[in-house]
């Protein structure tokens, strides 16, 4: 897939560019995991990223928050490189929630919230009234005031990763970008964090970025799907038009029938299995 | 708003746990408690009383009270409290950047560094003079840290890294300070024995003036740094993500919190277990923000230490034993204790 194509996509969805790559390579020790990589993050948008264990979706991922340092290549955030940009002001317009962090024992919902403001704070000014105000305002659309006095470690799954997003709320950047953020929950907390997400793209514009396991809920929630095999962009677009029972055989080596998600509408995959 | 209380003006502004200062008061008057009660015990015990009025020089009957107080016993009471201050903000801040509740100087080696530089100058040259010991330490626990960086560092800093790596350098250190103490002489040995376990024993003015420039720096330098060692503990890419220079961040960290433990060290040798327990307790106090666990953390570090010194000198009474032994009695369970509960999460 070149630039072009991925610029075309994007295109396709009327949209202004949210993130750009640009031959970029990856590599942990070594072995590269995405090599020359040309895409486009639609602005405003839900993208997803999907593909099989170990494609290199995470990898991307942390590419495109600056947490790995490219070996080639470079992310362009608006139209300057990540890269050259100071990692503060980064941070004031780009935000990532890895994979299963962790919080200090003892540590309460608000103070953890409270952290997200760093990039916005100095050694001076360490609590402003927009620091307070935006923290309040993270907790309310997480729906997490009630449980803002407790500690993390007394909280259900679903609750602990609603308040990891809140953090990354208080961050108040435009661009949010979450690696797999519905892993270790159970299929109702997966669906209340998906639900947040789409709202919060719905009604206050951000960009989401995420890589997500469930081929069937990326196919619903993402309005740009990125589908990833062997560190290639094999196909990006809106999932009806990009899904079909050849991609999913080319990205995941499965067999399956896709149908229309009786809900919403989307692509349904039903994988083939033996036992038939 | 009353979870925090918060502070604002044009300038600055920032905010601490509600808890902070009723927390921070009651453990000054603790500590002040604790202080007038050793400054009258020892061989010619003065009462509490006199004890405070000599130190707000006022008439007492007795006109040796001055120079027992302010001569023999202040600097050392001052000497334990501040060694313990030193230890607790070193561990806080070690626990902070390793992400790990056991870290402490001691545990991760940089109190053994110190001790193998001691000990063998003790051993191997007893006639060298007696300032050159706490330079020594100092520089023992600088070079165990910057060994424990280096070999942790592989394209970035791992916390569990760390401490293996530091793990690994306390049992180097102490298998040379062994050897150290099997082949010396004995009454090298002896003394080195005593300095190891932490003593404030015979503890003056002098050695107390070297101490202060250290805490004087380096205590408000590890103030100003607990936004970002808030940030550290939250993990590496969490830190990066909302705008944290992690490693320059972990660095500049790492050295305040050898600097504080040397120069601790080098003032009473190895007070074990404060820099792992006064942080703990303090959390346990006023929770895991770092603006208001430092101060915490150090006035419970202080107290713990100049009470282990009271213990040390009453307990078995004319024998006195070293507060490190104290420390180490108390310290040892709770840090087994702690391990035990880490093992069940």
């Amino acid at each position: 897939m070149n630039v072009e194509n991925s610029l075309a996509t994007a295109a396709a969805l009327s949209q202004r560019i949210a993130l750009t790559t640009r031959k970029l390579t990856l590599a942990y020790d070594g072995t590269s995991i995405i090599s020359d990589l040309d895409l486009a993050i639609p602005a405003g948008k839900i993208t997803v990223l999907v593909g099989s264990n170990g494609c290199g979706k995470s990898t991307l991922l942390r590419g495109l928050a600056r947490l790995l340092k490219p070996r080639h290549g470079t992310v362009y955030l608006d139209s300057a490189s990540i890269f050259k940009l100071s990692t503060k002001d980064v941070a004031k317009r780009l935000g990532i929630l890895p994979q299963g962090p962790v919080a200090p024992e003892g540590l309460t919902v608000r103070e953890l919230v409270a952290q997200g403001r760093y990039p916005h704070q100095n050694w001076l000014q360490q609590w402003s009234k927009e620091d307070e105000w935006m923290v309040e305002q993270a907790l309310s659309i997480t729906d997490m005031i009630e449980l803002a006095d407790r500690s993390l470690d007394t909280l259900s799954g679903g609750q602990r990763q609603r308040a990891w997003i809140a953090m990354s709320l208080a961050q108040n950047t435009d661009i949010l970008l979450l690696d797999e953020p519905t892993t270790f929950l159970d299929l109702a907390h997966q669906i209340e964090v998906l639900d947040l997400l789409y709202d919060l793209n719905q009604t206050q514009g951000r960009t989401i970025v995420m890589v997500l396991h469930d081929l069937n809920q990326a196919c619903r929630y993402a309005d740009c799907l990125v589908a990833i095999a062997q560190g290639q962009v094999v196909a990006q677009g809106e999932p009806a038009q990009i899904m079909t029972e050849a991609l999913v055989r080319e990205v995941f080596g499965l067999e399956s029938r896709i149908i229309q998600d009786p809900v919403v509408g989307t692509p349904l995959c039903i994988p083939v299995g033996r036992r038939r | 708003m009353n979870h925090w209380i918060t502070v604002r003006s044009r300038q600055i502004s920032f905010r601490i746990d509600r808890r902070v200062p009723i927390v921070l008061i009651v453990l000054g008057l603790i500590s002040f408690a604790i202080v007038i009660l050793s400054l009258g015990q020892g061989e010619y015990p003065i009462s509490p009383i006199n004890v405070l009025k000599t130190l707000l020089k006022l008439e007492t009957d007795n006109a040796d009270y001055d120079f027992i107080i302010y001569t023999l016993r202040l600097p050392r009471a001052l000497i334990a409290f501040l060694v313990g201050v030193g230890f607790a903000i070193s561990g806080a801040i070690l626990q902070g950047i390793t992400r790990n509740p056991l870290a402490a100087p001691d545990v991760i080696g940089i109190n053994g560094g110190a001790s193998v530089v001691a000990v063998s100058l003790i051993v191997l040259f007893p006639s060298a003079p007696g300032f050159v010991l706490p330079i020594a330490a100092f520089a023992g626990a600088l070079v165990a840290a910057i060994l424990i960086y280096l070999l942790a560092w592989n394209g970035g800093s791992s916390p569990i890294r760390l401490i293996l790596i530091g793990i690994g350098i306390m049992a180097l250190t102490n298998a040379v300070t062994s050897v150290m103490l099997t082949f010396g002489q004995i009454n090298s040995v002896s003394q080195a024995w005593i300095w190891i376990t932490g003593s404030v024993y015979g503890r003056s003015w002098e050695h107390l003036l070297p101490l202060l420039p250290w805490l004087i720096v380096l205590i408000p330098l590890a103030l100003l740094l607990s936004r970002d060692l808030n940030v550290l503990h939250l993990g590496d890419d969490v830190a990066r993500g909302v705008g944290s220079r992690v490693e320059w961040q972990r660095i500049v960290l790492l050295i305040t919190s050898v600097a504080l433990t040397g120069a601790s060290v080098a003032t009473a040798g190895t007070v074990g277990f404060v820099g792992l327990m006064a942080p703990h307790l303090a959390r346990q106090l006023v929770g895991a923000g770092y603006e208001g666990l430092l101060p915490t953390a150090a006035l419970m570090g202080g107290m713990i230490t100049v009470l282990a010194d009271l213990l040390g000198r009453t307990l078995f009474a004319p024998t006195e034993l070293p507060c490190g032994v104290i420390t180490a009695t108390i310290g040892a369970p709770y840090f087994l204790y702690l391990l035990y509960q880490n093992r069940h999460q």
